[in-house]
């Protein structure tokens, strides 16, 4: 807020009746867009009352949207337990003495960094049909998991070593000086470190995770979206069904956005690195925003 | 997957006679084209919404950061066919593929206005506080200061991250599979349905395909950014 106050002088008695005037102007401006926004919903008939009110009734929720929304959680659930498990293998192996085990690992983080989850859902469900190792109708689940994890993996391996590189140099020649071997530092001083300062940007990727589990859509997992089409296509009511699966989306996911600060500033004394609440950036090491 | 020899292989180039494939690619290359002008327009206005000294400006913005960042790309996507189109009678073109290819254009625009926003919202920070006092002290309003003082160094401190806004777009373009575009992601699954027998090359095809889009936005970017750096 510093930056932004700054921006702009502490207002006096007339620039303060001058703001209030703009401010009141603005809202209309703001108030006048959603209600143009709603006068055309209703010139349509969409806000009709029959069209919202099956939300309301308790099979809307029992047979679409909880299934839906437990099947969106789930796959998020697994593909976050997966991810953490790759993210610190290949964070480790990024971090590895081995050059060998070094670049195999960099290799395979940036190329799942830089494919998009569609194209790798997509293959996974597809390629799945080949190999007889699921039954059929798990296909879907299986491969909006493996997809995430591959990539969300390759993002938290990004995490724990951009973590590791934040620490202070003098934690690990502590270590080595009360004669730990480096790999001893790496798992039982310098990971757990990172680990925790990472932790507010680990807690921003589960946002993406969550959104991207709406992928499943296209290959035909019956997540959230699925469902609410399906809802919105038995009443009528697409529109609406996909403003209600939106809203729990955007609720469940401010929520989270809400968390990460919190932790950073409750863990920040628990680590000599600094917290962050970005995930690193595939462009210079410079100030990032959580990416898309 | 049987061994690569000479008939896998001929097996799997006598594909690109069959489909388009560098047509796909060029339709995602057009998506982000697009949808980064209209979201680069989109954000910059947001990100003085949320600067500016009016409440309701501010909180504007920030809701509409707010919802769409939190809301996936899919439903954006499938809202702009489904809801958009089919139910409110929107029509950005006459022509029938061109009208789903402005809706996803138009999807992707409004998601990413978002990043785009909080991007350049990170680039302002970079711009040191004795920027604006200078601009105030000379008698430069909001307006003045934030358009000539403190938006082209923003610009300039935030070119990484709007670089990854783009990165992720140019991936993000193949949601639009939702909302029936004919581009990549699509035409793989239809390529893979068509010859499951050699789907790794297809797959492998398809993602160096994006390697080779995304690496020299990376690079472009990095060497922008550090050219660009305002030296403090």
């Amino acid at each position: 807020m510093s930056t932004q106050s700054v921006l702009f002088d502490a207002p006096g008695p007339r620039t303060r009746r001058r703001m209030m005037w703009l401010n009141i102007a603005s809202g209309l401006v703001v108030a006048g867009i959603a209600a143009l926004v709603l006068a055309k919903l209703g010139a349509k008939g969409q806000l009709a009352p029959s069209l919202w009110t099956p939300f309301l009734t308790a099979s809307a929720w029992q047979n679409f949207l909880l299934p839906g929304l437990v099947n969106t959680l789930k796959a998020a659930g697994l593909a976050i337990i997966g991810s953490a498990v790759f993210g610190l293998l290949f964070g480790l192996g990024r971090l590895a003495q081995s050059r060998v085990i070094r670049s195999i690992s960099g290799i395979v983080v940036e190329f799942f960094r830089a494919v998009p989850v569609l194209l790798m859902m997509i293959f996974i469900w597809l390629g799945l049909s080949q190999v007889n190792l699921v039954e059929p109708s798990e296909y879907p689940l299986v491969a909006v998991v493996a997809a995430l994890i591959l990539y969300n993996g390759s993002v938290f391996a990004e995490l724990v070593r951009s973590g590791v590189f934040g620490l202070p140099r003098g934690q690990r020649e502590a270590a080595l000086a009360v004669g730990l071997t480096r790999s001893q530092s790496l798992r039982s001083v310098e990971v757990p470190q990172a680990l925790i300062a990472m932790l507010p940007a680990l807690v921003s990727q589960l946002v993406v995770i969550l959104k991207d589990t709406a992928l499943g859509y296209i290959i035909t997992y019956r997540e959230l979206l699925q469902e609410a089409r399906a809802l919105g296509s038995a009443n009528g009511n697409i529109l609406q069904a996909l403003a209600v699966a939106a809203l729990i989306f955007i609720v469940i996911n401010y929520a989270l956005t809400k968390l990460a600060p919190w932790i950073g500033q409750r863990l920040g004394r628990r680590t000599s690195g600094r917290a962050k609440a970005e995930a690193p950036s595939m462009i210079a090491a410079t100030k990032g925003t959580q990416l898309p | 997957m049987r061994p690569l020899d000479g008939d896998y292989l001929s097996q799997f180039l006598s594909l690109f006679s069959q489909y388009d494939v560098p047509a796909a690619f060029w339709v995602n290359i057009k998506l982000t084209f697009f949808a980064a002008i209209i979201a680069l327009v989109i954000g910059t206005v947001l990100a003085v919404m949320r600067i500016s000294p009016l409440p309701s400006l501010r909180w504007a913005g920030t809701t509409y950061v707010n919802v769409f960042r939190n809301t996936p790309l899919t439903i954006i996507i499938v809202f702009c066919v489904l809801g958009l189109w089919s139910q409110l009678g929107v029509v950005l073109s006459s022509d029938f593929n061109e009208n789903f290819f402005r809706l996803a254009v138009l999807g992707l625009a409004v998601y990413h206005a978002a990043f785009v926003c909080e991007a350049l919202r990170s680039g302002v920070n970079t711009v040191p506080i004795g920027q604006a006092e200078a601009a105030r002290a000379i008698g430069l309003g909001f307006l003045p200061t934030a358009r000539l003082i403190i938006l082209p160094q923003a610009f300039r401190g935030a070119v990484a991250p709007l670089g990854n806004t783009l990165i992720a777009l140019a991936k993000n373009s193949t949601v639009a599979a939702a909302g029936s575009v004919a581009e990549a992601a699509g035409l793989m699954k239809t390529m893979i349905e068509f010859r499951s027998d050699v789907i790794f090359a297809i797959f492998f095809t398809f993602a160096l395909g994006f390697v080779v889009i995304v690496i020299p936005i990376g690079l472009a970017t990095t060497s922008l950014s550090r050219r660009l750096a305002v030296t403090r």
